[in-house]
């Protein structure tokens, strides 16, 4: 394979790149520093201090339209956009984070340029110079691993799959400029409605607390949220409760939904069918908690319990309270010792 | 108004995982002897989403498509017992081995063929291969707008409108007809085909086109005009080191569970 580079497109949450968009900066790194050619970066609605942020944390180059109206995703005007710095660039892979933005925009961006696409890869590697992405599929419970015979390759990426490098404020890049087609926008957004509320995104979330049909109603959900108070966590679910009306869809953990990648993830009343897991299976720490003991979220779980979650969680409470009081106390009177 | 909706036949996604094998040496996926092969859940809620702009409508011819061998046939019954008025089969030998591109490109020739689709309409990814490509390629070879997972439809002067699932809230997103609309399971529950509608369906006209009917060629299809390779499927490991907590009454089991978040600093 020719030296091409590896192109990410960026995607802003409350203006900042998303981290799965950092962290593909990363993985780009890994890449080029064996297919050669620079990391590039689309983003069509950057500004000065976002184009320092993505050169710090890894790209070389970045394109973008400098259009503030397009920091939220619009499928036309990102494909369009997304394109043109393609044709401009000619990367061997495009890099884009598997959202509900990116897992629209990958599409349609490999057959515009006659590529193809991987969507939702959970490893993006090299084999003998030659590009290989891995994916969950069959609702999870399979793992193809693919390569392509075109030109371009597009994919989109699970978040957490990859590490993000550390910011380098010395890194220097240069920024190109996207015109943007207006002819090019047939679908029009008419309306953003937005969840109010949690400060913390699902997908950053340290702890996230998940829900699934052992709830039993969405009563179920206080429950957690008492939890996911005391452990500053995020509440999330599994596809029943949603489909079911007990949640929001935006909670939705899975093959279809979010996937999170937290510290400590607590599943309850889930019973850990594969679609589930491809949201969630990176999770660095999983406790189960779940009446069925035969339930399939144990073998991917680090401690599991098997209960009531009405009956284990209240006392779960009241432990963590005292333990951590317990252990401020004994910090306080070590203190003064040193 | 005639609504396309692309459908595709799988092994039955709620069979309990069980009932597949991966033969990781013939790089296949196969389904246990007997295991149900139904129309993919987010296609039959694609079908759903059609029935329901039909009914908003008043009127509106609904044809179900699929691409398969003969036995996708069965896909085609169910729509049309789901409410459907027609069928296309797109079945040639020439098609197997293909992938998302093949099939995209012969879906877009078969409703090129038809030639007065006003919207096209299928679900956000099939059951199989979770891939979700298929719909936004046959909006891109068509060259029409596409919104994908919506998990609300409707249609007027023209136009479609549709609430579009995001991953912090919905996009309600418009776009001139003719387009290409996937939706998502958000839509709700597809309706179980009728009596009256099963009996009618025995009725209703199916067609069968094969490559040379959509001016296609060997190349471009099947094995032959796949842009993917694969070179692997397997079966992810579990990493089985699960430590049940145990305990004589719940609040023991609360309890030694905080301990062990406390050990390993995660509190």
């Amino acid at each position: 394979m020719s030296a091409r580079g590896v192109m990410i497109v960026a995607e802003l949450s409350a203006g900042k790149p998303i981290s799965v968009s950092r962290e593909m900066l990363g993985l780009a790194r890994q890449l080029v520093a064996e297919i050669g050619g620079p990391v590039c970066a689309m983003c069509p609605s950057v500004d000065e201090a976002l184009v320092a942020d993505l050169i710090a944390h890894g790209a070389d180059r970045v394109y973008t339209a400098g259009a503030p109206v397009l920091a939220d995703y619009d499928s036309d005007a990102w494909t369009a956009c997304t394109a043109w710095a393609v044709r401009a660039a000619d990367p061997a892979v495009v890099l884009i984070g598997h959202t509900t933005s990116g897992a629209d925009l990958a599409p349609r961006l490999a057959f515009r340029l006659e590529a193809a696409a991987a969507t939702g890869c959970v490893g993006v590697g090299l084999d003998a110079g030659m590009l290989r992405f891995t994916r969950p599929c069959y609702g999870g419970n399979v793992r193809e691993t693919v390569s392509f015979n075109t030109r371009l390759a597009v994919a989109t990426v699970r978040g957490g799959c990859y590490d993000a490098l550390p910011r380098d404020g010395t890194r220097r890049g240069d920024t190109v400029k996207i015109p943007l087609d207006r002819t090019a926008l047939r679908a029009r957004v008419i309306e953003r409605q937005r969840e109010s509320g949690d400060a913390v995104r699902l997908e950053d979330a340290r702890v996230v607390i998940a829900g699934g049909r052992g709830l039993d109603g969405p009563e179920g959900f206080e429950v957690l949220a008492r939890l996911a108070r005391e452990l500053r966590g995020a509440l999330g679910a599994s596809r029943v409760p949603c489909d079911l009306g007990w949640c929001p869809h935006s909670m939705q953990i899975g093959l279809t939904g979010k996937t999170v990648t937290p510290e400590l993830y607590i599943a309850v009343g889930i019973s850990g069918a594969g679609h589930h897991m491809a949201g969630c299976g990176n999770a660095r720490n999983i406790i189960a908690i779940n009446t069925d003991p035969e339930a399939a979220i144990y073998k991917e779980a680090r401690w599991g319990v098997v209960g009531d979650y009405r009956k284990v969680i209240p006392p779960l409470i009241e432990a963590i309270r005292a333990l951590r009081g317990a252990e401020r106390k004994s910090k306080e009177t070590a203190e003064p010792r040193r | 108004m005639h609504i396309v909706v692309c459908v595709k036949q799988v092994p039955d996604p709620e069979a309990a995982f069980s009932m597949f094998k991966v033969d990781e040496q013939a790089k296949k996926v196969i389904p246990a002897p007997g295991l149900r092969m139904v129309m993919s859940p987010f296609d039959e809620q694609a079908l759903e989403a059609a029935l329901r702009v039909r009914e908003a409508a008043g009127e509106a011819r609904i044809t179900v498509m699929t691409l398969g061998a003969d036995g996708a046939r069965a896909a085609i019954k169910h729509g049309l017992a789901m409410g459907a008025d027609d069928g296309v089969l797109l079945a040639d030998p020439v098609f197997e081995g293909g992938d998302a591109c093949t099939t995209a490109r012969v879906l877009a020739a078969a409703v090129g063929k038809l030639g007065d689709c006003d919207m096209v309409l299928t679900g956000r990814q099939a059951a199989d291969w979770d891939a979700g490509v298929v719909g936004c390629g046959i909006a891109e070879l068509l060259q029409l707008p596409v919104i994908t997972f919506a998990r609300d439809v409707k249609v007027s002067n023209g136009a479609v409108r549709v609430e579009r699932v995001v991953d912090n809230g919905v996009d309600v997103i418009e776009a001139p007809l003719p387009a290409v609309v996937t939706v998502s399971n958000e839509l709700g529950a597809a309706r179980s085909p009728s009596l009256r509608e099963t009996m009618r369906a025995a009725r209703k006209p199916v067609v069968t086109w094969a490559a040379t009917d959509l001016g296609l060629s060997r190349s471009e299809v099947g094995a032959e005009g796949a842009r993917r390779v694969l070179e692997r499927l397997f079966v992810p490991v579990r990493k089985g080191a699960c430590e049940l907590v145990d305990g004589a009454t719940p609040e023991e089991q609360g309890t030694r569970l905080a301990q062990r978040l406390l050990e390993a600093k995660l509190l």
